[in-house]
């Protein structure tokens, strides 16, 4: 049964309307009575930070999740969605931003795995056929019989969208499609997008890339912290206005002391000097990196997570090897050393992830604290580890910082917010001269939050020097002694707090160039 | 499975749990004697009368004891040497393989120096099996580091190979005058002292101080603290500063020496000849004590006392049963299939 | 070494070769849905005991057959239960199988050791008619070899050119995504041990039935552990599966040969030749990023629920 996905008529019609959409996790609120409209024949753009709640609402209507409240409603009918194979069956599809393909299957086979009327039998030339010609009409070109694994990120990009065209979609939902495309291929992309809504199609793309979308959404909606900002459409819109409804500045104080008047005199503890990774798959390759950190001073990268914050600071640790250029620690050349020899030297390293990236989480909190120095606690050769000592040393640091947790728990019984103070006093317990804290409070609630970010400035008070990643921007422009902003695997910008507002920050955030403008 | 027993281990709140764990571990048992008992019935033997010879032949006379921790011997050191690997997150099941090349080496040491007394032989046939087993061990390991493939599946081929090259060295080099299938007797020097006039051998105290060693090296050493953070979260563990790759080799090639010790132990201690083919699944039946046991030393002992049991009386049943010694098999299999299957009737936590 | 021996090792490891084909290509469709099944071995001596046992209480060997086809899908059915709705360690549940597999099948095959049966009748290959005697004695052939490669490509065509088995082969990839299609995977699963189990019951009745014509304990002698290895080499495709049952059993029938041409190779280290060639094979791939194992195989399916 051949059939070509039948152009619609071109009628702004409201194909898709949901109202009131609420949805809770533990702990946050991640939308909160959202309405949103979206239009036949429209590339609608779902805009703001990460954590703002756009995907979650997203997944809510894919199926992915089900909304505490409110309706989804498709042509005026109310409709019931509680699994992605529902949402298929009301025509709606969804790339996520890790694709749903199985590298070891052609394109064929992956695109009739979600067709919904296969036959019992193959007719393999069949589905090859229907595949060149709706990839021909849209210019997806991909070969159907190539494996997958073959293809390269935009290619199989492009297969997941021939899955949802194949599969008889009208919506289709692209989770921030363009975070792994190289520039032309984003021009591609649009051109597609292009193309599928003059047939019809309803596009919702979500995204953090404000300057992308300006001239191509027919209309854009900002979500903030789980609200609903506004929507504006393309005529109305502007990178100031959609700036300001994305990051409003937020009034709340954060007593955090004292910064001291430092003099870069001393040389800095880690020099990268033109280095460039090679990320895997969706990772981010860093391109172009020169960064300095010196003692005493917290340098705040700014950027919206996927720009390469993860792969900056594992290339520091030495988790991740440098492709090209030199990174120097305390004056050394480190370059693709190990990790072991990375700490030895007097590194630490906050994770944003402690549960997954720092802790072992059956063992205790107390046998956890010894991990990154053992050698320093081992006796007799290494036959026994001194307890006492560890405890000791824990102890010091958390009355130096004020925290407290029990000690003989399984780590992982802890909560979010006492596994990040566990993983801090831990590092800070080493006296590490140069700390990398990647995300230091996310998910934490404000009392760890501001203990966390004490313990950070009492250790650059103390002569360290902290590479601070952050994606809140109030903490970044508090905290840091110099602001540095990744995109897309390189430096943006980088400068004082004081020389830079929100805005501009914002801007380079969401991948806009802009004027260095002196504002007060 | 390591989970399972850190949390053990440390937390004293749990220690009553582990009483509740044995528990129903024996209730488990129980229930697989119970099917096996209708399996007997179904062939038209008496199941009552079965259980009761296993048991007196067993554990009713002194030697029937002696007999059962002849056979448990081997296991405890086999499961152990799955045991420690694991712990680290590595599976091997390659201990048919370097428990044959542990023998090997062994052998190798007893008829080439068969004229050095025992006090320097014994020794030197331990380090031989113990290389023999570490250099098996070493390229599954080696290759499972630098992440080319899985040690499952190198372990495995490496199994079926191990035996083959013992057949190859029996028959070409070592048979003795009379039989093609096995090497001549050892000397008196090369066997492994046995006790009380049983077939009690050495290989026993080798099993439990190992058995001890690694129970204080997790619990205390610097080194198993640095094992169980690799086993409890390895990138973690890689973040943390410790050196995952060479954890993985080190500990893959002492898993495999313990094997090869095992193999060492039994043509010393117990045949006093190398056998084609002795190993009767031994590498298999420690993976699955070390599973049952979860991996814990004092559920080695215990596991592999209740399998010996059943394989020691299992002869007995062939005897006066008429039935096949194999058929034994069919309790441990039930055995094993129902903790495997964790019936829910039998609460408790997945591991 | 004369065309006569050469072509007595060709009928050798065609006869061999036939049970572990079947069997590999059984172990192929449970391994293509992600469960790795360490129990071949027992699986087989199930299989061949109680096919032996019934084609000599029936007379018949096609109803031992069947029995035998029966109880090999069965015995991949507790595999199943354990791996798939227990979701228990493939590996350990493998080998519980496999001790399984060794009691019960000596239980089963205890009165029958020794005995006769009615085998299967051989039929001379088409086109050998007019050759001497000693030469076409060698190719009479039961109808379980000629089946063999058909039933390979009927297996091929299963995977790769039906609906189901696309469904199979994603849900060995990747299960999750496999549910994401709508698809069951642990219903698959079932349906792939239990389609492979009657396959792997008819290697065990060519083995029994058909071929040895006899029973003995352990008569499988590692085949199903070769099997395992041969899923590998083959790279988990049914046609070239038969290249390698070939080689694989070949080896053991070029022993022979080169014995009785005065080579003196010790057979013992011919017959590792096979493990030996999968692990190079696998060292060889592993350089290659994508390796060809179905990605999800023996990783436990833990469901959305």
């Amino acid at each position: 049964m051949i059939k070509n996905p039948a152009p619609m008529t071109a009628e702004k019609k409201q194909f898709l309307a949901m109202r009131g959409i609420t949805k809770s996790f533990p702990g946050v609120l991640a939308n909160d009575a959202i309405n949103l409209d979206i239009f036949n024949a429209e590339i609608h753009a779902l805009l703001g930070e990460n954590g703002a709640g756009k995907s979650t609402l997203m997944k809510i209507l894919y199926g992915f999740y089900r909304c505490d409240s409110g309706q989804i409603l498709i042509n005026g009918q109310q409709v019931t969605i509680h699994s992605p194979h529902d949402a298929r069956l009301h025509q709606i599809g969804m790339v996520f931003q890790d694709f749903n393909l199985i590298p070891a299957l052609s394109v064929a086979e992956n695109i009739a795995l979600f067709l919904p009327n296969l036959p019992a039998v193959l007719n393999i030339k069949e589905i090859n056929q229907r595949i060149l010609e709706v990839s021909k009409r849209y210019d997806l070109q991909v070969n159907p019989r190539a494996m997958v694994s073959q293809l390269s990120i935009g290619e199989q990009q492009k297969v997941e969208i021939l899955k949802l065209l194949l599969a008889e979609a009208h919506l289709l939902i692209l989770d921030e499609p363009t975070r792994v495309l190289a520039p032309h291929e984003v021009e591609a992309l649009f051109k597609v997008l292009d193309s599928l809504r003059k047939d019809g199609y309803a596009i919702v793309q979500i995204t953090h890339k404000m300057k992308e979308v300006l001239e191509r959404a027919d209309r854009i909606t900002v979500l903030r912290g789980g609200h609903l900002a506004g929507t504006l459409s393309q005529a109305e819109a502007s990178e100031e206005k959609l700036v300001a409804l994305m990051f409003e500045k937020k009034l709340t104080s954060l007593q955090v002391g004292h910064k001291t008047v430092t003099e870069k005199s001393s040389a800095p503890l880690l020099e990268l000097l033109g280095v460039e990774t090679h990320g895997e798959g969706a990772e981010t390759s860093l391109k172009a990196i020169e960064l300095e950190v010196h003692p005493g001073e917290i340098v705040g990268v700014a950027g919206v997570s996927g720009n390469g914050q993860k792969e900056l600071g594992d290339l520091v640790l030495g988790m991740v090897r440098c492709s090209r250029g030199r990174k120097l620690l305390f004056g050394k050349d480190f370059t693709n050393q190990s990790v072991q020899k990375v700490r030895r030297s007097g590194v630490g390293f906050i994770p944003e992830n402690p549960l997954t990236m720092a802790i072992a989480p059956f063992m205790s909190v107390l046998q956890n604290m010894a991990l990154t120095r053992t050698w320093r606690y081992s006796r007799a050769g290494g036959l026994s580890i001194d307890w006492p000592a560890v405890k000791a040393d824990v102890e010091k640091t958390m009355g130096r910082l004020e925290f407290s947790f029990p000690l003989y728990v399984p780590a992982r019984s802890l909560s979010g917010g006492n596994l990040q103070r566990m993983v801090i006093i831990r590092e800070m317990t080493q006296e590490p001269r140069l700390i990398i804290a990647s995300y230091l409070t996310r998910g934490l609630d404000v009392q760890s939050a501001i203990a966390a970010r004490q313990a950070l400035v009492q250790a650059r008070d103390n002569g360290a020097g902290i590479l601070f990643i952050s994606e809140d921007l109030e903490e970044l422009f508090t905290l840091s002694d110099r602001l540095i902003v990744l995109y897309a695997g390189t430096i943006a910008g980088s400068f004082k707090p004081e020389e830079t507002t929100f805005f501009e920050v914002g801007h380079l955030m969401t991948g806009s160039e802009v004027h260095h403008v002196q504002i007060n | 499975m390591s989970k399972l027993t850190e949390t053990f281990t440390h937390f004293p709140v749990v220690r009553q749990k582990a009483l509740q764990a044995a528990v129903r571990y024996l209730l488990m048992i129980l229930f697989a004697f119970l099917m096996f008992g209708l399996i007997l019935l179904i062939s038209g033997k008496d199941p009552l009368q079965s259980y009761k010879d296993i048991l007196s032949s067993t554990l009713g006379s002194a030697y029937g004891f002696s007999e059962v921790i002849v056979a448990m011997i081997p296991m405890l050191i086999t499961a152990l040497a799955v045991a420690l690997p694991s712990r680290v997150g590595l599976i091997n099941v390659g201990g048919e393989g370097q428990l044959y090349l542990g023998a090997a080496f062994a052998t190798f040491g007893a008829l080439t120096f068969s004229s050095l007394p025992a006090w320097l032989l014994l020794p030197l046939m331990v380090l031989l099996g113990m290389l023999g087993g570490a250099l098996w061990a070493f390229i599954p390991g080696y290759l499972k580091s630098i992440g080319l493939v899985n040690e499952t599946i190198t372990s495995l081929l490496l199994n079926s190979v191990a035996p083959k090259i013992i057949g190859f060295l029996i028959f070409g080099f070592w048979h003795s005058p009379m039989d093609t299938v096995k090497t001549a007797n050892f000397v008196a020097a090369a066997r492994l002292p046995t006790f009380f006039g049983t077939r009690i051998h050495l290989g026993l105290v080798f099993g439990l101080v190992l058995l001890l060693v690694f129970w204080l090296v997790m619990k205390y050493t610097r080194w198993g603290l640095e094992m169980r953070a690799i086993g409890s979260n390895p990138q973690a563990a890689r973040r943390n500063g410790i050196p995952l790759s060479k954890y993985l080799v080190i500990v893959m090639c002492i898993g495999g020496a313990i094997a090869g010790l095992a193999g060492m132990a039994q043509v010393s201690g117990f045949y006093g000849v190398l056998l084609l083919n002795f190993s009767m699944s031994l590498g298999f039946m420690g993976f699955m004590i070390c599973w049952l046991a979860g991996g814990e030393p004092l559920g080695i002992v215990l596991m592999s006392f209740v399998v010996a049991v059943i394989t020691t009386g299992g002869n007995l049943l062939q005897l006066t049963r008429d039935l096949p010694y194999a058929v034994i098999n069919i309790l441990l299999a039930f055995t094993l299939f129902v903790v495997l299957a964790r019936p829910t009737f039998f609460k408790g936590t997945k591991s | 070494m004369t065309i006569l021996s050469i072509l007595g090792v060709l009928s050798s490891a065609i006869f061999s070769g036939t049970s572990l084909l079947y069997t590999t290509l059984g172990e192929v469709i449970g391994e293509r849905a992600g469960i790795v099944n360490l129990g071949l071995e027992g699986v087989l001596l199930v299989s061949a005991s109680s096919g032996f046992a019934v084609t000599y209480l029936s007379g018949s060997p096609y109803l031992g057959i069947l029995v035998s086809i029966l109880a090999g899908g069965l015995m991949n059915m507790i595999l199943g239960y354990l791996a798939i709705t227990r979701k228990a360690n493939q590996l350990a549940s493998g080998l519980a199988l496999m001790f399984f597999g060794f009691g019960l099948s000596a239980l089963i095959g205890k009165p029958y050791v020794g005995e006769k049966i009615h085998s299967l009748t051989r039929y001379l290959l088409p086109g050998t008619t007019g050759l001497p005697r000693v030469y076409s004695s060698l190719f009479k052939f039961d109808i379980l070899i000629y089946l063999v490669i058909p039933v390979a490509f009927l297996i091929w065509w299963l995977l790769f050119r039906t609906r189901w088995g696309l469904g199979l082969r994603a849900v060995g990839e990747n299960a999750d995504t496999a549910y994401a299609s709508g698809r069951n995977p642990r219903l698959i699963r079932y349906q792939a041990l239990f389609a492979g189990g009657m396959l792997v019951g008819l290697g065990a009745a060519h083995l029994s039935i058909a071929y040895t014509m006899n029973w003995t304990e352990y008569m499988t002698a590692g085949r199903g552990f070769i099997a395992v290895a041969l899923v590998i080499f083959s790279k988990w495709h049914p046609l070239r599966a038969i290249v390698g049952a070939l080689v694989f059993s070949g080896a053991v029938a070029f022993q022979l040969l080169l014995q009785s041409s005065g080579v003196q190779v010790s057979p013992f280290l011919l017959d590792t030749i096979p493990y030996i060639l999968t692990l190079v094979v696998l060292i060889a791939w592993g350089g290659n990023r994508k390796h060809s194992a179905p990605a999800s195989l023996g990783r436990v399916y833990q469901g959305s629920e």
